[in-house]
């Protein structure tokens, strides 16, 4: 469904992703973690076409990212790591919006909207202009968003971020299904590894643009020989904290900007 | 289609309910016609023109066009910060209809807001020399709107934040405007301002305005729609060739 091979982004002269290569099967729920300025958020806006590889090849469902975009766009659906609803417009509105872009048809589209929105429990505030909803509403919102063209593959990038437990747990029990169901691929990054562990069938640590480890929670702590996930995942990457050198908006700006300042 | 509708949709609601936009974008080219318009009135008559107010609002309309169509790559810098551009970018959809749906939304609130200044200069005095020609003129405006719009989305494309795009809007579309004779007739000007109001594309959307609803031109419509035309399809594969490279 997804294969990496020798994939390379540099802004710069700064390596964001250095030669990663993977591959995810169909119907897997694969968990990329690491750092952050891992590349977690590099690779997945490669998948989703949002930016360009310097090297190496992407390919989803079989199509080329680079040069077969649209036919790319169309196998996935993703939630995005930052606000991306237009607050300005209503719930509904921004459903309502998205099915088009997605070609949901005509006769679905109502039932869906408000499948997924009573599933967000957001059905009542449909008429609400997205500006009055709190983070957790808008999170909530970007979500049911994600979902409601059923696509084949999801990318989820750290998507319960600033969730409180009942809504992750709503999240991830809505994932389950549909993966089960639909036999949806899903990709997603986290920082909570509990949820790595107990949603992904496979696991790939990055870190500094590369892929360090890979396999399923069980391989990887009877590799570093620990009992947790999280354990093996700081035994891999160490304690140390690090510095986001990509920003989400202006990532090449960014970069230079905190080289020139080193 | 659809989703050209809905993209569409999406700038006029967005525009319908932000009542200070409305105001504000109005507010600039009445106080123009106004200022103008009275001040400079006077003078007119006595070089011998006849009415300003009559000559002045055409202009005006494409003043309030052209500003209101710019602020459509203004929203592409919007979106892009408050993230809803992603949402656009990765829809399997192809990015000139992405960009068309938006530029044709923004075109249409620009000419909404050129047809409330002309509404309103109804009140000032202003008189059409023929009240079956305002549709003409409205749609005139329309087209110009179309071309700014698909500018402005290449220019927002390309311009990251707002102070960038503010630069463009004071060195270029300014400049463009204010040389463009639609403060005042190139009869009389000299020849280095003449020769730049000729290659100026602006200066044939104020003409052709005139033509619409005084009477008057000084090209004559057949090359106003021309250079309209050229400056439209110009325009649409700038804008379109730019925001399909948009990376986010």
């Amino acid at each position: 469904m997804i294969e990496l091979k020798n994939v390379v982004k540099k802004f710069g002269s700064f390596t964001a992703v250095d030669a990663i290569s993977l591959e995810v099967k169909k119907g897997e729920r694969f968990a990329l973690l690491g750092p952050n300025g891992a590349g977690k958020s590099t690779t997945i806006k490669m998948l989703t076409t949002l930016l360009r590889p310097t090297s190496g090849s992407l390919l989803l469902n079989g199509h080329n990212v680079v040069k077969e975009q649209a036919a790319a766009r169309k196998s996935f659906g993703i939630v995005f790591q930052d606000p991306s609803v237009d607050t300005e417009m209503t719930a509904y509105e921004n459903m309502k919006l998205h099915a088009v872009l997605y070609g949901v048809p005509k006769t679905q589209l109502a039932d869906r909207i408000k499948e997924l929105l009573e599933l967000v429990e957001l059905w009542d505030r449909k008429d609400s202009l997205v500006r009055t909803f709190s983070g957790g509403m808008k999170r909530r919102l970007e979500i049911a968003r994600g979902l409601l063209h059923h696509p084949k593959l999801l990318f989820l990038d750290e998507p319960t971020l600033g969730l409180d437990a009942q809504t992750r747990n709503l999240l991830w029990e809505y994932v389950q299904k549909l993966s089960r169901e639909q036999n949806m691929t899903i990709f997603f990054t986290t920082h909570y590894l509990e949820e790595a562990e107990a949603n992904a069938s496979r696991i790939a640590f990055i870190d500094h643009g590369k892929i360090i480890a890979i396999g399923t929670s069980k391989e990887l702590e009877k590799r570093t020989d620990s009992k947790t996930l999280e354990e093996a995942y700081l035994k891999m990457t160490g304690t140390k904290i690090r510095d986001e050198k990509v920003d989400k908006h202006n990532s090449r700006k960014e970069i230079l900007r905190s080289r020139a300042m080193r | 289609m659809r989703v050209i509708y809905y993209l569409w949709l999406r700038q006029l609601t967005r525009f319908t309910r932000s009542k200070s936009r409305i105001i504000g974008s109005v507010g600039q080219p009445l106080l123009f016609l106004l200022a103008l318009g009275y001040g400079l009135g006077s003078v007119y008559k006595k070089a011998g023109d006849g009415n300003y107010l009559q000559f002045l609002v055409p202009g005006i309309m494409v003043q309030t066009a052209l500003f209101a169509a710019m602020f459509f790559g203004a929203m592409i810098i919007f979106d892009r910060q408050f993230g809803f551009l992603k949402e656009t970018m990765v829809a399997p959809v192809s990015r000139l209809k992405i960009m068309l749906g938006g530029a044709l939304g923004g075109a249409t609130t620009a000419t909404m807001q050129g047809a409330l200044v002309l509404f309103i200069s109804f009140f000032l005095g202003f008189r059409p020399y023929n009240w079956a020609m305002v549709p003409i003129a409205v749609l005139i405006l329309f087209y110009l709107a179309v071309a700014i719009a698909c500018f402005s989305s290449g220019i927002g494309s390309v311009v990251q934040d707002m102070q960038g795009f503010q630069a463009i809007n004071q060195f270029l579309v300014f400049p463009l405007y204010f040389l463009s004779g639609a403060l005042y007739p190139l009869d009389n000007v000299p020849t280095w301002l003449r020769i730049v109001a000729e290659v100026n594309p602006i200066s044939y959307s104020v003409d052709a305005m005139r033509w619409a609803l005084i009477n008057q031109t000084k090209f004559g419509i057949t090359r106003d729609l021309i250079v309209m035309t050229i400056t439209l399809i110009v325009c649409v594969v700038f804008g379109a060739q730019r925001f399909r490279r948009i990376e986010a």
